[in-house]
């Protein structure tokens, strides 16, 4: 449902029919998509499923074989990538790296690293940061070119719960400073950023749009995320306007129900939240 | 007061390091060395045009390796390399090369000047265009460096910042066929590329910051030229393959721990 968004305000970037194929196969086939000014997608989809390539593709470094990406003019992206293969033999310290690709002032740099929770860091080799420094790091150094939208691909990869709710406050609290959009990808199928505005489920195609339950909203989930998140997670219940295999009786269905369910019988709490590969 | 050649040889080194010192640490943090080798073996195949046309020696060989790297670039994709296909490319130019330069009277006997080169033997002119190309391979370096440097942490980073990271990879790949092609008469088509990687891999242990190890690259460069030379004098060794050995001793060193750590 590419007209749910827009809505008379500023479109950043939008992808009309968009089709990449990497040799002969179709990695993502006629998608349509569209993120406005301010505004926070949640992009979900199980792996192999094209979230990568469609940020590659709406920031201009995937060819389209089909239809056509427009941004903004002179848009300014803040993108923050899924991981960094810094070759162990480019020495790069975290300041240097705060400067590309435009030189930032001390001043900058060092208010970036205050702003996403790592003060100090800047003497430090990037290869000798926890993964969760490393992220908060990508994210610094995105939020210093000003950006107008952060994408960031599958930003809390690696990170236990508590450190992915910390992380969605952490962007949620920037876009309430800078008012910048926010396109995130993630594989987790069933748990986003509860601020998210409208969750797009990806499967090559888009399979669902829609937004997501404040996790906060609904007791019987918010004890199964245990307390230390703030409410910074939501279920998304995918509704989804066709079949994807047999195996389920109708058209629509409810992951977030299932989800529960598993958990509820885990009787553990929900560190096992991963449903990679259910939708596919 | 050291001979009028020996200064030449000298000149024409420390001009080539000032180019393949950063030009390598990009070789190196970009996985490169194969392809840089592919090029450079191409450089035989260039020499045996210029010989054979009235092209001067320069531009010929230039127009070669130049042909020979985007062609590889093209092949090959983002500079990451297809091992198989720069394997074949490397040694086939070089094979055809050497069949080429057999066909020309007069050069079979000057191969091995053009292989390991005979820096010893370098003209003013030779020094000329050694500065020249060095210093047009220094100047687009500097002017691209914080595009190139970002194209080479992360492609999709460097495209979310308006960079065009193949733009870039292009760029080093002009570079690289204006050192080839000012190098092989110093080090020879064989061993331009450890004069590439092998200062830069020294440079890597001390260096904090990549600007101090494309830096520490020249450094080493340098002395690996002045070394060469000086071993080439006192045992009337090749004066390439001294060079590269002098490169290798000061990178073995590189390698003892330091106290601090």
């Amino acid at each position: 449902m590419p007209g749910l968004c827009g809505g008379g305000q500023m479109t950043l970037i939008a992808a009309r029919g968009l089709t990449v194929r990497h040799g002969g196969q179709t990695v993502l086939a006629g998608v349509d998509f569209a993120i406005a000014k301010g505004e926070i997608v949640t992009v979900v989809g199980p792996n192999g499923s094209g979230k990568s390539t469609l940020l590659k593709a709406l920031i201009g470094l995937e060819k389209a074989a089909e239809g056509q990406v427009t941004r903004a003019p002179g848009l300014r992206i803040g993108y923050v990538p899924q991981r960094l293969h810094l070759d162990p033999r480019l020495p790069m310290t975290v300041r240097r790296f705060l400067s590309l690709p435009a030189r930032a002032s001390d001043a900058d740099a060092a208010a970036a690293l205050t702003r996403v929770g790592v003060p100090g860091l800047e003497a430090r080799a990037m290869s000798a940061l926890s993964g969760g420094q490393f992220q908060r790091v990508l994210l610094a150094r995105a939020l210093l070119a000003r950006p107008e939208i952060l994408i960031l691909d599958e930003p809390t990869q690696g990170l236990d719960q508590p450190g992915v709710a910390a992380f969605y406050r952490l962007i949620e609290e920037v876009r309430g400073e800078t008012g910048v959009a926010v396109l995130m990808v993630s594989h987790d199928l069933h748990v986003v950023m509860s601020a998210t505005d409208r969750v797009v489920c990806l499967n090559g195609h888009v399979c669902c749009e829609g937004t997501p339950r404040v996790v906060s909203a609904a007791p019987e989930y918010r004890a199964l995320f245990g307390l230390g998140t703030g409410g910074a997670l939501a279920l998304y219940r995918h509704v989804h306007d066709h079949d994807h295999d047999h195996q389920h009786d109708g058209p629509a269905h409810d992951h977030a129900l299932d989800h529960g369910h598993a958990h509820a019988h885990g009787g553990d709490h929900a560190h096992s939240h991963h449903h990679e590969g259910t939708d596919a | 007061m050291p001979d009028d050649f020996l200064v030449r040889a000298a000149l024409a080194g420390l001009g080539l390091t000032l180019a393949t010192g950063p030009l390598g640490a990009f070789v190196v943090w970009r996985r490169m060395a194969f392809f840089g080798d592919a090029t450079a073996h191409a450089a035989i195949l260039g020499v045996a045009l210029a010989l054979a046309t009235d092209l001067p020696f320069y531009l010929g060989t230039l127009a070669v390796v130049l042909a020979m790297g985007l062609g590889v670039s093209a092949l090959t994709g983002r500079g990451r390399a297809a091992d198989t296909v720069l394997g074949v490319l490397a040694h086939s130019a070089l094979a055809f090369g050497l069949i080429a330069v057999s066909f020309l009277p007069g050069v079979r006997t000057d191969l091995s000047a053009y292989l390991f080169g005979d820096v010893l033997a370098v003209t003013l002119t030779d020094v000329v265009w050694v500065w020249a190309g060095a210093l047009a391979v220094l100047a687009l370096l500097l002017w691209r460096w914080q595009a190139l440097l970002t194209a080479t942490v992360d492609e999709a980073l460097a495209q979310a910042s308006g960079i065009d990271p193949r733009r870039e990879g292009l760029l080093l790949t002009l570079a690289l066929a204006l050192v080839v092609a000012v190098a092989v008469k110093i080090v020879g088509a064989l061993l331009i590329a450890a004069l590439l990687i092998i200062p830069a891999a020294a440079a890597r242990g001390p260096a904090r910051s990549p600007e101090a190890m494309a830096a520490l690259a020249v450094l080493a460069g340098a002395f690996s030229v002045l070394g060469g030379l000086w071993l080439s004098l006192r045992l009337d060794t090749p004066a390439g393959p001294s060079i590269v050995a002098a490169a290798a001793a000061i990178f073995a060193l590189s390698l003892i721990p330091r106290r601090s750590g």
